[in-house]
């Protein structure tokens, strides 16, 4: 059985979908993070598939991706610190407990 | 490697050298070097403005062509550059304050690195570059949203913006995946360009939809304006003026090179339809929830929601006037916006009073600043002397210059909503100069700073519209990024 790019897309796009579906309905910050996590790691997927079957020539897309991957790394960092500061203001990372500013 | 290509891209150099001096000053200088910070950084940042609208631009192409300094990606850095002068001036005040004064350094730093993050955006031609660009550019921007510590608002705020700016760049990341798909194994703009021509696909029109949700949300465009109004509310003052003006006219910027130079063959096919809903939901919705607001700087927030879109409409134009109303737009939305918030800075810095109803009978104890602020709010909602009656019929000209029944809807729409608009922000006059009964806020001597800013403002707010040369100058310099496309 030889792997095409399905085989490879579809997995990614079930990533995607599953990190928006955690991201609309999960309630602690830090699993908001794993779902927006999941998004980007699917993207990446994404470019790297298509460098490699559809233009195994180049390099762009995997060196796009291991820039996407330290962008990532850094969005995630200064995310955790401000859930920190939350953390130490509210006493906990629930979703529910920043919601004094509406409407 | 060629090192003398970065030679080419000065403005970058410039404000990268700046970061250095105020990173050193303020990490090796100590407790008493802190206190010279704020008028050092304001003056080098003064010369490096007068700097970057000085020197031509070289008109290189550097990078095998991932950077381009034309005339056009000059302009709009120096556009940007006086409304960051501008931001300096007036929180100059708020970072002397007990609780911000330790963090003082920190504050110009993260000024400046959003700034060079948003030069790389303007000035890429490859999406590598923009993205590094996008990102430099907004994610120190939730550190300084969560600058104010020991306000909890200011966490909230930080909180909401972090979340919905990386879900918004996981979506842009996945549209641009697929743009990828199609590109022929190559991201610059001008590859993507020769590779779409003609293409009709599902996949596409998904990609297209990503990249606008993606750009959309550093612009507060409207389905994707939620985070907006938490956010400017509970930001410091300072920041919340900078997210609306500079963050703002910088993307705005990108999104024309972006859609026109990148996937400007598929514009009648595909995205114009988008960004057409796009641009009426929020020029409607930004003014119809304006309206409601109690505090000002929600207020504001909606305001600027609506403004975002009329600058919007300078890319249906697909034209070099086009760009050039828009620049100019941006420029003279810089100046009225800014005016806006140091007057409101001004008056949270000295009583904390943040809603409108505060403003009633300021002209009484606070003439100068209640004739600012009128005039500002005159300039935004396009009263005729005022610079922005000029920055709006200038961008509806350039829309219907194309001469299409559906773009003349467009702006039939946006001029409607200009009237609307007038009724809100003529309530903020009509507080300050009509509303009987004792002034709220006691009489005061602001800062030099804000006096600076208040008076180069109000400058900016009589003057950009009567001197044609400043339009001429924004169309001109506009020309670069059409020729690539061969307008």
């Amino acid at each position: 059985m030889d792997l095409t790019m399905l085989w490879y897309l579809v997995p990614s796009v079930i990533m995607f979908a599953a990190g928006v579906y955690g991201f609309c309905t999960r309630k602690n910050m830090i699993a908001l993070l794993i779902s927006l996590e999941l998004m980007l790691n699917s993207a990446d997927l994404n470019f790297v598939v298509f460098n490699r079957f559809l233009f195994p020539g180049s390099m762009e897309g995997m060196v796009f991706t291991l820039f996407a991957i330290a962008i990532a790394a850094a969005e995630t960092a200064i995310a955790i610190s401000i859930i920190i500061n939350i953390y130490r203001e509210v006493g906990n990372t629930d979703i529910n407990s920043v919601k004094q500013m509406r409407f | 490697m060629d090192y003398s290509q970065f030679g080419a891209m000065l403005p970058e150099l410039i404000i990268l050298g700046l970061f250095f001096i105020v990173f050193l000053l303020d990490t090796f200088s100590g407790e008493n070097g802190r206190k010279p910070l704020t008028p050092v950084s304001t003056v080098l940042f003064g010369l490096a403005t007068i700097a970057i609208w000085i020197i031509p631009a070289s008109g290189e192409t550097v990078f095998g062509g991932m950077y381009v300094d034309d005339s056009a990606c000059k302009a709009m850095k120096a556009i940007l550059n006086v409304g960051v002068f501008i931001v300096f001036l007036q929180s100059a005040k708020w970072l002397d304050s007990d609780e911000v004064a330790v963090r003082k350094g920190e504050f110009y730093e993260l000024m400046l690195v959003t700034l060079f993050g948003m030069y790389l955006m303007i000035s890429s031609r490859h999406f590598l570059l923009f993205l590094i660009g996008l990102e430099s550019a907004s994610l120190p921007l939730a550190a300084l949203v969560a600058f104010n510590k020991r306000h909890y608002e200011s966490h909230e705020a930080a909180v909401k913006y972090i979340l919905t700016a990386v879900f918004s760049s996981a979506i842009l990341l996945m549209g641009l995946s697929f743009v990828y798909a199609f590109s022929g194994g190559s991201l610059y703009f001008d590859d993507i360009r020769a590779e779409v021509m003609g293409e009709d696909s599902g996949l596409l029109i998904c990609a297209l939809a990503f990249m606008i949700a993606g750009i959309g949300f550093k612009l507060s465009l409207v389905p994707f304006h939620l985070w907006t109004a938490d956010v400017y509310q509970g930001a410091p003052t300072a920041i919340t003026s900078y997210l609306s003006v500079v963050s703002k006219g910088a993307a705005a910027f990108a999104f024309f090179v972006i859609f026109v130079q990148a996937f400007g063959p598929l514009y009648s096919g595909l995205w114009e339809w988008m960004m057409y809903a796009v641009i009426i939901a929020t020029i409607t919705v930004g003014n119809l929830f304006a309206i409601r607001q109690k505090n000002m700087k929600r207020f504001m927030a909606f305001s600027s929601i609506s403004q975002a879109g009329y600058i919007m409409l300078g890319v249906m134009t697909e034209s070099a006037l086009g760009l050039g109303s828009m620049m100019f737009y941006i420029f003279v939305y810089v100046v009225s916006n800014l005016a806006v918030f140091s007057v409101i800075s001004t008056i949270e810095n000295k009583t904390g009073k943040l809603s409108i109803d505060d403003y009633d009978g300021l002209h009484k104890t606070n003439p100068w600043l209640s004739f600012a602020m009128t005039l500002a709010m005159f300039s935004l909602a396009g009263i005729p002397p005022f610079a922005g009656f000029f920055s709006k019929i200038l961008i509806f000209t350039s829309v219907t210059a194309s001469d299409s029944m559906p773009l003349y809807m467009l702006v039939l729409v946006a001029l409607i909503n200009t009237i609307i608009s007038l009724y809100y922000y003529l309530l903020v006059v009509k507080a300050i100069w009509i509303k009987p009964g004792e002034a709220k806020v006691e009489s005061f001597r602001s800062d030099n700073g804000e006096r600076v800013a208040l008076w180069l403002c109000v400058a900016g707010i009589i003057f950009f519209g009567l001197v044609p040369y400043i339009y001429k100058y924004c169309v001109e310099s506009a020309q670069p990024v059409l020729a690539v496309i061969g307008l």
